[in-house]
């Protein structure tokens, strides 16, 4: 798949903008059209332009351009960013922000809902915001075969949970995707855990063999037979991985780890995204094949644990000359959500393309969380999530400048409390009483 | 401030190893050539070449216009030329990259005060963690026993080459490391609990080895036995070894100091998270700083580091490096170049992030006499990157110790 794939069009999938957050100041500032003139536009979409222009209006994107092809409209507030470079918001597929708690006591446990323990005042999410990061796939943990359903989240400033989701309501949407895990992680001497792989593999194939008979009964109970099931909330949220509705995140790190999850894939139809996939370079051709996407995390050494000792810079030049589409994650803590851009950066050292890195941090984790209509890219009725950057998006010497979601700046490097954010030591500034209110009342 | 001897050979002799065990692996007769040489000790030269005679130290230095690179001499060359990197603090050797018991040696856990324990007897030369660091540009390592008990154990400072410790050897006793503050509490079943009980426990243990360097030197003879530890501890308050306080917080940074100047020790602030917030204390303490990794996790106890604490310590005036620093989990280790880069984007110039993990790193290891810059006379250590070294997508295509090419490909 080339990087500049043709993405579908935006018309059918737009929903209101998101107006719920902004104050009367803001909601002014949204109501006019902003056009940031004068800066490098890599839109993702399409082949950098060297001045170009963008403009936004009511949190949306409405042109982007050469200085010279885009109108910028006459009430429309102008920022001066020439020098600067514009990219799309950054796409974290996989990261753990949010003052999170998981675990339970059983290895498959499909019912557990990230959303219902993150944390909106968590100072991740600022964190990530300075790093150049508007949307994640916030996940619980890899220490089960099945360890919860993961929030797609657009990091706004909220007061719930739900004003970060980017479904309607978590009652009745599928508001993110479901963590599954193999290889030594879920492992655990005492049963219902598995031992081994090969346990691992059985326990997951007999729990969606009974999602696929649940599912069965309540077809058939819709269709006017009598027998609907009694409701399993575990159940409920793998028939939605069977229907599609929900994509399998599946941490997977030694190359017959993912292989299986291949397997297991084959065999139930599922909807995938490889996480981590440590020996990706070892079995690239096969991932390409099967046509699921990969995120990959790049550390800094091999090792650590046993099945990441053969991870390598390479598995991103690999998966992309296999043809696979190959995203990147965080895994923050494992790395800082404020060094995202340094994903990119390694994957291209060790022989990956520059545009496939910078598609990898952004349209290809869109993809993975079905949100490519919205995000992704810099294009007309898309979202106006975007960053601007001192320079080249993949160089060490370049800073993130600003972070704007939804129209709204919300990481500004000028700002002494958001440049707290960027270079460390938040937790020492001084907090209103309203903050630290919100905050204890949290906890 | 007392420096570690020179020539630590001899004092391997001490410890009872035979000096005529060390191989000579010298090759040298290497020219390598830059498009820019950055020697550190001076300015960067423009096409410039460095020549590494036979015994393995560097012969010349300077623009390829003024020094011929002699007949039979290998020629390397690559875009920008460093002296080899210096990681003042790391753990691998005797920190294994499978994380298994079988490969940890870099903390025991058996006692909370332990000084005895020699970094030499834990190195394991043919670690694939150590291929990893010295194809990412390390030649120079002080490495030892990690940050966790009060007292971990002995450091040593070893080159990133050859398959046995004694091949690898700089210096077998270079600081005995320690470490205040909630790391060194509750993590065996010994004491210490808290925190002043960690200190209240590291007073005790050093009078104690005041009082055992007094009564062995009792002219009559009749002073206690031999104490490994002890002997040890002794030579720390004697200044022949310096002590490695890993100390991240403002309490446990002034407990430090606050040690030193009771004892009279010499000692380099290790990790030191909040030393931005202690800048006077440390400095007119006089103490220098080997700051924890750029990129480490800032939580717990690291919660309040930034990326500027070492433009802010060396702005001061206090001397500072970086390291890669111990992990327990994945990345299992940091890597000196990878921690370094990201400071030029934090108030660094590309030439003091530079210095920072050569020069002033040597320096603060007592190793400068023959490792950190480019100098006709030190070793002949060098790194040769096809762009600027500390961009993500600049590689290390070429390592040199000593005069020895041990790695070539681009990494």
């Amino acid at each position: 798949m080339t990087p500049w794939r043709v993405v579908r069009t935006v018309a059918t999938a737009l929903i209101a903008p998101s107006l719920l957050l902004t104050d009367g100041t803001e909601g002014q500032a949204q109501e006019r059209p902003q056009a940031f003139q004068g800066a490098e536009i890599i839109p993702i979409a399409g082949p950098a332009i060297p001045s170009g222009t963008m403009v936004i209006h009511q949190g949306r994107i409405v042109a982007v351009g050469s200085v010279d092809q885009v109108d910028v409209p006459p009430n429309a507030v102008t920022h001066d960013v020439s020098g600067k470079v514009i990219m799309p918001g950054l796409v974290d597929t996989h990261s753990h922000i949010g003052g999170l708690d998981w675990g339970t006591d059983s290895p498959l446990s499909g019912s557990i809902r990230i959303l219902d323990v993150l944390d909106v005042r968590d100072d991740g999410i600022p964190r990530a915001r300075a790093g150049g990061i508007t949307t994640a796939n916030i996940m619980p943990g890899s220490g089960q075969l099945m360890s919860g359903q993961t929030a797609y989240v657009k990091l706004r400033d909220g007061r719930r949970v739900e004003d970060l989701l980017f479904c309607d309501d978590p009652l009745t949407d599928v508001c993110g995707g479901m963590k599954m895990a193999n290889g030594t992680n879920p492992l655990r001497p005492q049963p219902p855990f598995p031992q081994s792989r090969a346990q691992s593999a059985a326990l997951v194939r007999q729990r969606f063999q009974a999602a696929v008979e649940y599912r069965d009964r309540i077809r058939q109970g819709s269709e006017g037979d009598d027998r609907n099931p009694s409701r399993d909330l575990e159940l409920e949220a793998m028939v939605e991985v069977l229907e599609g509705d929900r994509i399998v995140h599946h941490h997977t790190h030694r190359h017959d780890d993912v292989l299986t999850v291949l397997r297991l894939q084959e065999e139930f139809g599922f909807r995938l995204v490889l996480q981590h996939v440590s020996d990706a370079w070892i079995v690239a051709e096969e991932i390409a094949e099967s046509g699921f996407p990969a995120s990959i995390i790049l550390v800094d050494a091999p090792g650590g644990k046993l099945e990441a000792a053969e991870n390598h810079f390479r598995s991103g030049a690999y998966l992309e000359e296999a043809g696979a589409t190959v995203g990147f994650h965080t895994d923050d803590w494992i790395t800082d959500s404020r060094y995202f851009l340094r994903q990119g950066g390694l994957a291209v050292r060790a022989g990956m393309s520059r545009e496939g890195a910078l598609y990898g941090l952004t349209m290809a984790g869109a993809i993975m969380m079905d949100l490519e209509d919205r995000i992704g890219s810099l294009e007309p009725g898309k979202d106006a999530d975007f960053i601007v950057l001192s320079g080249d998006p993949l160089s060490v010497y370049t800073r993130v400048e600003a972070t704007w979601i939804d129209g709204e700046q919300l990481f500004d490097l000028d700002d002494p409390r958001d440049r707290a954010y960027a270079v460390g030591g938040f937790k020492l500034l001084p907090r209103t009483t309203g903050e630290l209110r919100n905050r204890e009342g949290g906890r | 401030m007392m420096r570690p001897a020179k020539g630590s050979v001899v004092r391997l002799g001490v410890l009872g190893l035979a000096v005529a065990l060390l191989p000579q692996m010298v090759s040298g007769q290497i020219g390598i050539q830059g498009e820019t040489v950055h020697p550190v000790s001076g300015p960067a030269i423009t096409n410039g070449v460095v020549l590494v005679a036979p015994d393995g130290r560097i012969e010349a230095v300077g623009p390829a216009s003024q020094i011929t690179i002699p007949e039979g001499y290998r020629v390397l060359s690559g875009a920008v030329v460093t002296p080899g990197l210096v990681d003042a603090r790391s753990v691998v050797g005797l920190a294994g990259h499978l994380n298994v018991p079988h490969d940890q040696d870099q903390m025991d856990l058996s006692q909370a005060i332990q000084p005895q324990l020699r970094a030499l007897d834990g190195y394991n030369a043919r670690e694939l963690l150590i291929d990893w660091v010295r194809k990412h540009g390390t030649t120079t390592l002080h490495t030892g026993h990690a940050p966790g008990p009060l007292v971990s154990g002995q450091t040593m400072i070893v080159k990133t080459r050859g398959d046995r410790m004694a091949e690898a050897l700089v210096d077998s006793v270079t600081m005995v490391a320690m470490t205040l503050g909630p790391q060194a509490t509750g993590i065996s079943e010994r004491p210490p609990e808290s925190r002043p009980g960690a200190v209240a426990l590291l007073r005790q243990e050093l009078v104690k080895a005041q009082e055992y360097v007094r009564d062995r030197t009792d002219e009559d003879g009749a002073g206690p036995s031999r104490d490994l530890g002890l002997e040890i501890l002794g030579r720390v308050l004697a200044r022949e070894i310096r002590a490695l306080i890993t100390a991240q917080q403002t309490t446990e940074i002034l407990a430090a100091l606050r040690l030193q100047r009771e004892f009279g020790f010499d000692m380099v602030l290790d990790g030191a998270a909040e030393a931005h917030l202690l800048v006077d204390e440390i400095q007119e303490a006089g103490v220098p700083v080997i700051l924890h990794p750029t990129l480490v996790r800032y939580a717990g106890p690291l919660e309040n580091g930034t990326y500027e604490t070492a433009r802010i310590l060396r702005d001061a005036g206090i001397p500072v490096t970086i390291q890669s620093g111990y992990e327990p989990y994945v990345p299992k280790t940091r890597v000196v170049l990878f921690e370094a880069a990201p400071l030029v984007a934090h108030g660094l110039t590309f030439e003091e992030t530079l210095a920072l993990v050569t020069l002033d790193a040597a320096r603060i290891l007592g190793v400068d006499d023959r490792v950190g810059s480019l100098e006709v006379g030190k070793d002949g250590d060098v790194v040769i990157f096809d762009g600027d070294p500390f961009e993500y997508a600049s590689r290390v295509c070429g390592v040199v110790i000593e005069g020895e090419v041990v790695s070539e490909e681009c990494h």
